[in-house]
């Protein structure tokens, strides 16, 4: 009789596995993010990579057509715009990114400080994090307009000329859109690294500092290592999305003056949207991604990533 | 509900503020100062002059939404609501608006609950093809959504979706997933197994153990997540550009973007625009920013 007793004391069986198809569900769960990139990321980019062999071009129907490589013959042969977008979008990156991650790395150590008013000080220096390329614009060009703007104001002060629009001069409109970038750009990077500040445990600070290490030691043989991968990852992000995204420029200079600042998503666009040259513009988008996809790799193996440095 | 989110913030970061005020015995002698004991000047003279780079934009913005036509003070007053009101209802912001919040809610759940879903499977499961999932999640962050615009207007089309504001709450969503689901997997990867575990032991089904057990210690991470759809969505440009052409079915940066076109530039009335474009990203960011910063270090970084 000992025996219903002894069934009944082992704790009741976890029930492994309470779903009725446990091995359904992981393909359910992903099922409709899956189903959405199929539908909107996947075909566009295959519909991209088909075209770029064709010429396909609404407003001359009558050549449409399969092109086989004529289109990337054109792009690396006979495109001058494309060779000169291509250096302004690799330098607008450069540019973006190195100033971006120095001056967020600068804010996020010293909005990791412990002082009166960190709290406030954080929302505001990162709120530009939240504000649209276009509204960016917006607010730039109330501050770079020639009549009523900045300049104006710094002018009646006695500096710089009265009149002066930066945005429509080829020797200022570079520096004055990568302010304009930077200015939102910036807090993403601080966001990012102070994120990852958090995680740096105190005492190696307090063992350095007794081991008689200055702030300056401390920050390249601590605080830097530790951001590493964290670094390393914000930049690439950032310059991929520095290089793809076209918002802030189209509606600040439209890529003028004399397509001074016409990155290659833009020329692309304006090839497909404007010039109805599809087929052109997603060869050009085909290299484009090519490019991408070959400096993010470079950049990855080059850095090191992930690698057991800590 | 707030307990527990101020207890999950307080144990993701136990080193900010070692333990409240500061034992004043602390030995600070020569070279021996500890990492935080900045000169306080290091600190407020730099953060002071970024944040006079950061403010004097917005600034510059309300400046010229406030005070009237023509003026040239640097301070709002008198202080007028003409630009408000030419903007709200003669350039069809009040419609706009309404666009745009449609848009944007809509984005942030659907971009929340399929990335929950995709989440958690990538988390807390094994299976085939979990590795080509996770790298075409990553290859799609290289992929430029200005690039598929044509595809995508294609695609639209013949969904005979052109003027819907669905095609765009659609590609935003879908722009949106890829990191989204990284983030949320992150989160889930932070809750320990065991907890669901104990659910389960405890009778409950995996559904009801996720929602009661794991859901409520996501919400800082959701909420960043959230967040991130609904300002991205209520951001963006191109897709609502380029998808809705008719007047009352724009967004509001699509009715920036033609004050900013226009062939005489109303000041006014394009910081008055700019001004009501701001006030909702500015609220949600005031509500999450404290949590900003904590949801990327439990999920993003170390993902």
């Amino acid at each position: 009789m000992a025996q219903p007793a002894a069934v009944a004391t082992p704790p009741p069986k976890a029930p492994r596995r309470r779903t009725a198809t446990p091995r359904r569900l992981p393909y359910l769960l992903i099922a409709p993010a899956g189903l959405l990139m199929l539908g909107f990321i996947a075909y566009p980019v295959i519909s991209v990579f088909y075209y770029s062999l064709q010429n396909y071009n609404v407003t001359k129907p009558w050549r449409n057509g399969f092109a086989g490589l004529d289109n990337f013959r054109r792009i690396f042969t006979g495109d001058d715009q494309f060779w000169s977008t291509l250096g302004f979008s690799a330098q607008w990156v450069f540019t973006q990114v190195s100033l971006q991650l120095v001056l967020g790395l600068a804010l996020a150590l010293i909005v990791n400080q412990t002082f009166l008013g960190r709290g406030i000080s954080r929302a505001m220096v990162f709120s530009p994090w939240a504000v649209s390329g276009v509204l960016t614009s917006t607010i730039w060009i109330l501050l770079y307009n020639s009549s009523t703007g900045f300049s104006r104001y710094l002018a009646d002060a006695g500096i710089g000329e009265y009149g002066t629009s930066v945005l429509s001069d080829t020797g200022t409109v570079f520096w004055a859109a990568t302010v304009t970038e930077l200015w939102r750009g910036v807090p993403f990077f601080a966001i990012l690294i102070l994120a990852d500040l958090q995680s740096v445990s105190k005492e190696l600070y307090e063992a350095a500092s007794v081991d008689g290490a200055g702030r300056l030691r401390q920050f390249f043989h601590i605080t830097l290592p530790h951001l590493r991968d964290a670094i390393i990852l914000a930049t690439l992000l950032r310059g991929v999305w520095e290089f793809n995204n076209v918002d802030l420029l189209y509606t600040l200079t439209g890529g003028g003056p004399a397509g001074e600042t016409t990155t290659l998503p833009l020329y692309v666009a304006n090839t497909g949207i404007e010039g109805h040259d599809f087929g052109y513009a997603s060869a050009l988008t085909t290299v484009a991604f090519v490019i991408l996809l070959f400096c993010s790799i470079v950049y990855l193996r080059l850095s090191k990533f992930g690698g057991d440095h800590k | 509900m707030t307990a527990v989110l101020t207890e999950k913030n307080g144990a993701a970061r136990p080193s900010v503020h070692p333990g409240g005020p500061q034992p004043p015995s602390r030995r600070r002698t020569g070279r021996e100062r500890a990492y935080d004991d900045v000169p306080r000047w290091q600190i407020y003279l730099p953060l002071g002059l970024y944040l006079l780079f950061t403010l004097i934009p917005f600034y510059w913005m309300l400046l010229f939404a406030l005070r009237p036509a023509g003026s040239t003070a640097l301070v709002p007053w008198p202080m007028t609501g003409e630009h408000f009101s030419k903007v709200w209802n003669e350039r069809s912001f009040a419609v706009f608006f309404q666009n745009s919040m449609i848009v944007g809610v809509a984005t942030l759940i659907a971009t929340t609950l399929v990335a929950l879903a995709g989440g958690y499977a990538l988390a807390r499961f094994d299976f085939k093809i979990k590795g080509a999932f996770m790298l075409a999640l990553l290859c799609s962050q290289f992929i430029p959504g200005a690039l598929m615009l044509v595809p995508l207007f294609e695609i639209f089309r013949n969904l005979q979706m052109i003027n819907s504001l669905w095609s765009v709450v659609i590609a935003e969503t879908v722009f949106q997933l890829p990191l989204s689901i990284i983030l949320i997997s992150g989160f889930i990867k932070n809750v320990p197994v065991s907890l669901e575990e104990a659910a389960w032991v405890d009778g409950c089904s995996r559904f009801t153990a996720f929602r009661a057990v794991v859901l409520p210690l996501l919400r800082p991470g959701l909420i960043a997540v959230g967040s991130f759809a609904f300002v991205h969505s209520w951001n963006h440009f191109l897709f609502a550009l380029m998808f809705l052409s008719e007047q009352d079915k724009q967004t509001i940066p699509v009715g920036l973007n033609t004050l900013i076109g226009a062939d005489s530039v109303d000041l006014g009335a394009l910081a008055a625009g700019g001004v009501i474009a701001a006030v909702p990203v500015v609220i949600v960011f005031a509500f999450i920013q404290k949590w900003l910063v904590t949801g990327f270090s439990a999920g993003a970084v170390k993902g």
